[in-house]
């Protein structure tokens, strides 16, 4: 595969951090080389939250991903402050729910999910980012492409791993967000 | 299977399994998880947490319990190092052996709180007062985090000195798998020094690092520098990565370290003859690996997150016979692969 550098942001609690978890820990069981790096600080108390993630067959050099291939945009001000620094031909995923702006490049495969509307109207409240983890998926992960390294059982573990014991109970929540997000738009 | 794991919390992890149940510390960004981790894990190991009134009181309770001969370790970011320095001093004054674990963030003065290496010096030269030493570890990824861990404590035990573990706020943030190593493992030294209890079956042990004797004081330090000397014969490491024919060979440690791969790469890719040290221990500095270097190759950039404090100890490493020349980032601003291997590019021409 090529080296996968992604970014994930939204502003804090719309779950930005634990989507680049589930696609690091997809990694992980693929045994790839991986590296998670969130924002932290004040930056994430109100304003943005986004977090780098890394998977790739080498060793992973800065973690810090300054060109992402995938960028997943859940509010405006990330969508803006990203957008000019995704490699041409990156994939880019927006909460179009969220994000009224369309991209202007036209050098990038944009996909507009609706995922908070989704999330709201399936009853999975809070759960428009893996909404956009299984739209991710779908169209990067576990295609068939440069950039596909696992199958949906990966991935399905990877959530299996991420969703802590004492909120078990979630766990079917994540998997039904992540098969709406992946059958959408198809 | 390998778990995805903070540095912070790796850290942390690794050092219970290293036999450390007794942990003494302050909250500050960007090294709160590690401290966070240690107040859920303690008790299920009938260990220690305790959060001091303050990093002065943190250390010095380090010493204490260093004193009475266990494994003790404290953790902060790097104004609370500064508090810290003087409970330091006094542990290499009195010959105590602990960990103390530095994530460092931006600086001087309260500075920010975003990942840098500008307390280079304070780890390496001058932490606290008077003429003393300590080790000085520098992971760059999760992994070596843990594996460095354990080497800290047992190196700190063998030569009764303070371990540093100098990691960063990146290097704390980020998640990388790691596997853990088994726990309880085995401590290699038997201190008969500590002043613990001993039902009056033998001479009372002092741990002191007041001398108002000159002579004495001077003695002790002697001694202490004859182990420096053995620790800088016996302890440095450092890492060589495509250093053999390489013309230019870049010099970066921890999170710098990672991003001076990332050009390495890039301008291998392209044909360039370059290569990386990564120095491992700061103190004592992998002085062999950077001579023989020098040996063979023409030039050396040094990469860090601060403005150039590692400069020093590479150009004394290699006697000035090569150009050493300098690009860094401070202040919590990390440099990019591009912007290292431009000023590569650039010292090539």
């Amino acid at each position: 595969m090529k080296n996968l550098n992604m970014i994930f942001a939204g502003f804090g609690g719309q779950g930005v951090l634990f989507a680049g978890k589930v696609a690091a820990y997809a990694g992980l069981i693929e045994n790839k080389e991986i590296s998670w790096l969130p924002s932290y600080g004040p930056e994430m108390r109100g304003g943005t939250a986004n977090c780098s993630v890394c998977i790739s067959d080498e060793p992973i050099g800065s973690p810090l991903v300054t060109t992402p291939n995938v960028l997943v945009a859940m509010n405006l001000p990330s969508l803006d402050k990203f957008i000019n620094t995704v490699e041409p031909g990156g994939t880019v995923l927006i909460d179009s729910s969220l994000i009224d702006k369309k991209v202007e490049r036209i050098d990038l495969s944009v996909h507009y999910v609706p995922a908070s509307a989704i999330a709201e109207e399936k009853g999975l409240k809070g759960l428009a980012n893996m909404i956009l983890v299984g739209k991710l998926f779908h169209e990067v992960c576990a295609a068939n492409g440069d950039f596909g390294f696992c199958t949906r059982e990966t991935l399905d573990q990877a959530i299996q791993k991420c969703v802590p014991a004492r909120k078990a109970e979630m766990l079917d929540f994540n998997r039904q967000a992540v098969e709406l997000g992946a059958a959408c738009g198809i | 299977m390998k778990v995805l794991m903070k540095g912070n919390e790796a850290l942390a992890e690794a050092a219970i399994r290293a036999g450390c149940h007794h942990f003494f510390g302050y909250p500050i960004t960007p090294q709160t998880e590690l401290a966070a981790y240690m107040a859920k894990r303690m008790p299920k190991v009938n260990g220690t947490y305790l959060q001091a009134e303050s990093e002065i009181a943190a250390i010095n309770m380090v010493l204490g319990a260093s004193a009475a001969g266990i494994r003790a370790m404290t953790s902060s970011s790097s104004p609370g190092i500064s508090l810290k320095s003087e409970g330091i001093s006094y542990m290499a004054g009195s010959d105590l052996p602990a960990l103390i674990i530095n994530v460092q963030r931006g600086g001087p003065g309260l500075g920010g709180i975003q990942p840098s290496q500008s307390d280079y010096w304070q780890a390496t030269k001058a932490g606290g007062h008077g003429d003393y030493q300590i080790l000085v570890f520098a992971p760059s990824t999760v992994q070596e985090m843990v594996d460095l861990v354990s080497d800290a404590f047992d190196l700190a035990d063998q030569y009764r000195i303070p371990s540093m573990i100098l990691a960063d706020g990146m290097l704390g943030q980020m998640m990388e798998p790691v596997e853990l190593p088994e726990e309880g493992a085995k401590q290699p030294v038997e201190k008969t020094w500590a002043a613990c209890g001993h039902e009056n079956k033998r001479e009372h042990n002092i741990i002191n690092s007041l001398y108002l004797t000159p002579d004495k004081l001077e003695s002790l330090v002697l001694e202490r520098y004859e182990r420096y000397e053995i620790i800088k014969k016996k302890e440095q490491r450092a890492e060589e990565y495509l250093t053999d024919d390489a013309e230019l060979i870049v010099v970066a440690y921890g999170a710098s370290a990672r991003v001076a791969r990332s050009a390495v790469n890039k301008l291998r890719e392209q044909g360039q003859k370059v290569g990386l040290i990564r120095p491992i221990t700061l103190w004592p500095f992998p002085v062999d690996t950077l001579k023989k270097a020098a040996a063979h190759t023409k030039q050396m950039l040094v990469v860090e997150m601060s403005m150039g404090q590692m400069v020093d100890d590479v150009k004394l490493s290699v006697d000035c016979k090569i150009p050493v020349s300098f690009y860094g980032r401070t202040g919590g601003m990390i440099p990019t692969p591009a912007d290292v291997q431009a000023e590569i590019e650039k010292l090539l021409k």
